[in-house]
């Protein structure tokens, strides 16, 4: 909302700054968003005066004027037909910028040195006359600034204000404000009263014929008008918040607007069939054209006004083409009404049109104030295009708003705002911005708001006047009582942050990719048709076709940020990002959504140095990171095993581990299939693991529990078994860790070998056995014996042999 | 019998005073005191010995044993001691052998900061879906169907009543009704508006709090989020308290900060106004407890919702928001 300080200036002293005023609203919670000067382009620009002028030797439409610019004269190139000698004009100098954003400088032009431009009204976007140079009346000497002479002086506030204050889309509401801020009387414009010889009824009728719609209409005919441009100052007023004058018709009905808050609409009288107005829903009608020449659709709830026979207008959003104002026009019917805003909201929604009038009924306008605007605009009309208003208003009133009365207990007030007000001040706050207050007992306060506070319905809104009238930063600063017992935080959100930690320290980066992916994200990762991550929610109003879903797998998402890091040269990388992937789900309205966790790494497994060079990473370097994390989180117990064919689409078959504790699947690790790859650009292998993160924590130990330290010494005994290469090692370490001799501390691998010496199709594989007893030291051949019995079952059992 | 121990160790003293490197001296040591070593030997066969001599020599032998033991291991040590001192010293400029080094999103590391503070204040951390239903996003947040409030925010819509949400402000109403007051909760949590330029990202980050208790005031809030400011920032920031809207708290609050960057004298982040917005509050309005089921003449409350991306934004000097889910590694790795 934009806010003349030179119109505001009309209902109001202002007695201090703009920016002191800009202040004062802000902190009263109008947000002055910025300070505008509309005449800054102006800044340069000077009343001239044409001394002389002569053809441009070169050309045949210019002229070459010499112009007194006060300080001296000057040669300026000019093509306009009026330019003559005598003649005062606007000249704007080298550095001043027009409407349009040209920047005048000195320049030859054709040859012919021009130090400024003689302007249009246009140019200088003080009017549409493009014609010709404006004329200035010769009073006013040569030099003056341009502002000056016209009288054109204002500062303009873009106010940012919230949908509950509708009373402050008008000057006067804004005026109001002010005059309670600063304590400066509110002055509104008397209405001359209507005199005219005839009465308004033996000339139109209003039907309202849903009334829940239009709870108010009322009309007021002026005759005898003529239509023609506004005088200077209005239109001056309309172009400074914004506004593009019509004709004096269509800008006094604007203006009343912005003074009064209370949108009108002003219809041709003689082109209303059967001179009466008509509000009601479509019968048979199904379009409407409106006054910007376009076709809309009407359905069974757009509320029309119309006329005897068909509709005139979209109520409370446009008006139509087939009643506008016409230079012709002489007879003007004037609307002002009240509409049910939610209504109007839906049907400029529906309609994707928002005009200043649907933006003020939507929020509510006064509903008192209906005929002081139209009164005001009728007075307007009369006065500034000559008509005669036609004697009386027709009011039809079907549901006038209640009153509200609202009580306020005193004491409630100051505990609720840590305040220690009197009930007078309080009172008397209220009072500045127009409520009434009666103090029927002792503590209490019965307010009243005025009509045009449509947002004030509870106690806590009077709280909140007296809040932010005595100043928000006058309330005391204390700190509320906190009782000893705090929320202990939800074991999800812990093991998150251990998770990211855990990460971090692994060298990994984290990454906050969008949980929008495109609808080809699943074709990219060749998701089986039945796949349920092809089961995503669809937004009805993407920004993109690369935003079009929720994310069912991070996958895409980390994917892609591999690629445009690869594609700016970081080769080497290490991601991860836990968020969540969203289900759709059959039998819920809200998708399932769950906590993920997937890691990237391609490139080098560390960066190359003096005493290591860089080795590319592989399947095991993500697989480590993967134990690791599960190591660092409590998990011990979880088995890593060949994923079936079928287990994964975007990695490689046979390269992919499925990680489970038990029967729970936790998550996978795996190579990206190279075609894969090339869906998404990258032509580097990528490895990744994927990990469900309620899953996984659902498994975690809530405490480490301590075993004691052991006493006795542990013995270990190495096993080399050859094996067929299909074997995998996990099994056989899974062998041996399943015997049950309660004496086994630890199995693991320590090396894996093929080539030369072992056969083709055979590997050997080295497993360290750790004995040890926690009641006595083992005995030598115990350990041996036993060492020989798990030998001798793991060659059975996986047909090895032993080194020879 | 053998040796008696004295020859032994006199034996052995002389040998170690002719071995010259570290080999020879581990050779005496097995000579001597392993297995079967001299000293081993010795002591092993001591109940060859008379009996009434056998405690004496027991004793000598044991102490023979722990001096020779030193006396081969101080030759030991000052054997390498002297190659330590007098070798190739290294170059110690050369690069140590990096441990891995990872970062947290910027995201993480605020949000964190912001929960900690809170924390310190007996904030517990409550969490809620991102995709949301019309009801819990607005119509318990008392913004109906059709009100204008609802053009404070762009909404992505899933379904007619189910939307991304547009703030964190439905974890509120969601813990509400599963606890009795008091409350006192923070809401962490992605967000959605359908709006993207240079200043907004499609989905970006919040923080919620909520405290609701008998008797809590505007005055409360003010002390409660001086403190938060005051914390996170530092005690000389100053703050200012601006009426405001917002459908689901009456009185309803912005809160302004003095411009961290230029202090308030006025620069292009804070518009020359020397103030920045950095979160909305007021206090819980009653249509808000009521859909809640909560007492309205014995409860009050306050919330509050900031950006988290703005706060980090201030905090590191970040001038563009699309950093953030830009991912650049060489952004990633600054923090």
């Amino acid at each position: 909302m934009k806010v003349s300080l030179d119109w505001l200036q009309q209902y109001v002293d202002l007695d201090a700054s703009p920016s002191e005023l800009a202040d004062a609203l802000t902190m009263a919670g109008l947000e002055v968003e910025s300070v505008m000067d509309p005449y800054q382009h102006l800044e340069t620009v000077v009343v001239g005066r044409i001394i002389g002028t002569r053809p441009h030797p070169n050309a045949d439409k210019l002229f070459c004027c010499e112009v007194d610019i006060g300080s001296k004269t000057v040669q300026v190139i000019c093509g306009a037909p009026n330019a003559e000698a005598g003649m005062n004009a606007p000249c704007a100098l080298p550095g001043a910028v027009l409407a349009s954003g040209m920047r005048v400088e000195k320049s030859e032009i054709r040859g012919q040195l021009s130090e400024g431009m003689l302007c249009s009204q246009a140019e200088l976007a003080l009017g549409d006359d493009a014609s010709g140079l404006m004329q200035i009346s010769a009073e006013h000497a040569p030099g003056v600034p341009l502002a000056r002479a016209l009288g054109l002086s204002d500062t303009v506030f873009e106010i940012g204000l919230t949908p509950n204050r509708p009373d402050c889309l008008s000057h006067i509401g804004v005026a109001r404000e002010i005059s309670a801020l600063r304590a400066k009387p509110l002055k509104i414009p008397d209405i001359p009263p209507a005199d005219g010889p005839e009465k308004i009824a033996e000339h139109t009728s209003v039907t309202i014929e849903d009334p829940d719609l239009c709870p108010r209409y009322a009309a007021e005919l002026v005759f005898n008008i003529s239509v023609g441009p506004s005088p200077a100052w209005l239109q001056q007023r309309l172009r400074a918040v914004g506004l593009k004058p019509i004709n004096n018709i269509v800008d006094i009905t604007n203006y009343v607007m912005m003074e009064t808050g209370q949108p009108l609409h002003a219809f041709d009288f003689d082109r209303l069939e059967q001179h009466r107005i008509v509000v009601r829903t479509p019968g048979t009608e199904n379009t409407f054209t409106t006054l910007d020449g376009k076709s809309r659709e009407l359905d069974a709830q757009t509320l029309l006004i119309c006329d005897g026979k068909k509709p005139v207008a979209i109520a409370g959003v446009m008006g139509g083409q087939n009643s506008e104002i016409m230079e012709t026009t002489t007879q003007v019917l004037i609307e002002s009404a009240c509409f049910d805003p939610v209504s109007i909201r839906k049907t400029a929604k529906r309609l994707g049109i928002s005009t200043d009038a649907s933006f003020r009924f939507e929020r509510g306008v006064d509903p008192e104030g209906t005929v002081y605007a139209m009164n005001r605009a009728a007075g307007l009309m009369a006065e500034l295009t000559g008509g005669t208003r036609i004697n009386g208003v027709i009011d039809e009133h079907p549901r006038p708003a209640p009153q509200k009365t609202i009580s306020v207990s005193c004491q409630r007030a100051n505990r609720h705002l840590g305040t220690r007000l009197g009930r007078d001040d309080m009172a008397a706050y209220l009072e500045s911005v127009a409520f009434s207050v009666a103090l029927p007992e002792a503590d209490q306060l019965a307010v009243t708001p005025p009509s045009f506070r449509v947002d004030v319905d509870r106690p806590e809104d009077i709280m909140e006047e007296i809040a932010r009238l005595w100043g928000y930063n006058r309330i005391p600063t204390t700190f509320p009582r906190l009782t000893a017992q705090a929320e202990p935080p939800a074991q999800m959100v812990e093991r998150k942050e251990q998770i990211r930690d855990l990460m971090a320290g692994f060298g990994f980066y984290e990454t906050i990719n969008y949980a929008f992916t495109a609808a080809q994200a699943a074709d990219r990762l060749e998701l089986a048709p039945g796949d349920p991550r092809r089961n995503a929610e669809n937004l009805l109003n993407p920004l993109s076709e690369e935003q079009a879903l929720m994310r069912t797998t991070l996958m895409p998402g980390l994917l892609e940020t591999a690629r445009k890091n690869i594609s700016r040269q970081e080769k080497d990388l290490k991601l991860f990002e836990l968020g969540k992937a969203f289900y759709k789900t059959k039998h819920h309205e809200l998708p399932h959504e769950v906590e993920m966790l997937a890691a990237v790494w391609t490139g080098v497994r560390k960066p190359g140095a003096w005493h290591t060079p860089a080795e590319p990473c592989d399947f095991y370097d993500i697989k480590g990171a993967f134990e690791s994390l599960l190591l660092g989180m409590g998990l011990e117990k979880f088995t890593c095993s060949q994923m079936p064919e079928t287990g994964c689409s975007y990695t490689r078959p046979g390269r992919t581990a499925q990680v489970r504790l038990g029967d729970t699947y936790l998550g996978l690790i795996g190579e990206i299939k190279a075609s894969v790859l090339k869906q998404f650009g990258i032509r580097q292998p990528v490895f990744v693991f994927e990990a469900h993160l309620e899953a996984l924590i659902s498994c975690l130990p809530e405490t480490p529990e301590f075993t004691p330290i052991p006493k006795f010494p542990a013995m270990a005994r190495d096993i080399t078994l050859i094996v067929e290469n299909r074997i995998e090692a996990g099994e056989i370490l899974n062998s041996v860790r399943g015997t049950e001799t309660g004496l086994i501390e630890d199995v693991y691998l320590f090396d894996v070998y093929s080539g030369e010496p072992i056969p083709a199709g055979r590997k050997s594989l080295s497993i360290r056995v750790v004995y040890r007893s926690h009641t006595h030291t083992l005995e030598d051949s115990q350990v041996n014996e036993l060492h020989r019995q798990i030998t001798d079952s793991l060659l059975a059992a996986f047909d090895a042999e032993l080194p020879a | 019998m053998s040796k008696p121990i004295e020859q032994i160790r006199e034996e052995a003293l002389a040998e170690l005073s002719q071995a010259g490197d570290a080999d020879a001296i581990r050779a005496l040591s097995v000579k001597y005191l392993g297995r079967k070593g001299e000293v081993t030997g010795f002591l092993r066969n001591i109940s060859e010995l008379p009996k009434d001599q056998r405690p004496a020599a027991g004793k000598r032998a044991n102490e023979v044993k722990k001096e020779l033991d030193s006396a081969f291991n101080e030759a030991l040590e000052r054997l390498s001691g002297q190659t330590g001192q007098d070798s190739e010293a290294i170059d110690v400029s050369l690069p140590g052998r990096p441990a891995p080094l990872g970062t947290l999103h910027p995201i993480t590391r605020i949000t964190r900061l912001i929960s900690r503070v809170f924390a310190r204040m007996g904030f517990g951390i409550a969490e809620g879906p991102e995709v949301e239903s019309d009801y819990y996003n607005f119509e318990a947040l008392n913004i109906p169907k059709n009100h204008p409030a609802r053009d404070m925010q762009d909404t992505f819509y899933v379904s007619d009543n189910v939307v991304l949400r547009t703030h964190t402000s439905p974890i509120q109403v969601r813990y509400m009704e599963s606890h009795d007051p008091p409350i006192r909760i923070i809401a962490p949590g992605k967000v959605y508006r359908c709006d993207s330029d240079l200043t907004h990202t499609p989905m970006f980050h919040q923080v919620e709090g909520l405290l609701v208790d008998e008797n809590v005031s505007f005055g409360d809030l003010k002390g409660v989020l001086t403190a938060f400011v005051h914390q996170v920032f530092d005690t000389q920031t100053r703050l200012r308290f601006r009426p405001s809207f917002f459908p689901f708290t009456e009185p309803s609050a912005e809160v302004d900060i003095q411009c961290v960057i230029c202090r308030g004298s006025g620069c292009k982040v804070c518009s020359h106004t020397g103030w920045l917005e950095v979160l909305g509050c007021g206090m819980v309005h009653p249509a808000v407890f009521e859909n809640v089921g909560y007492d309205t003449n014995r409860y009050s409350g306050f919330a509050f919702g900031m950006g988290v991306e703005r706060i980090a934004m201030l905090k590191y000097g970040i001038n563009d928001i699309r950093m953030f889910f830009e991912n650049d590694i060489r952004f990633l790795r600054q923090f």
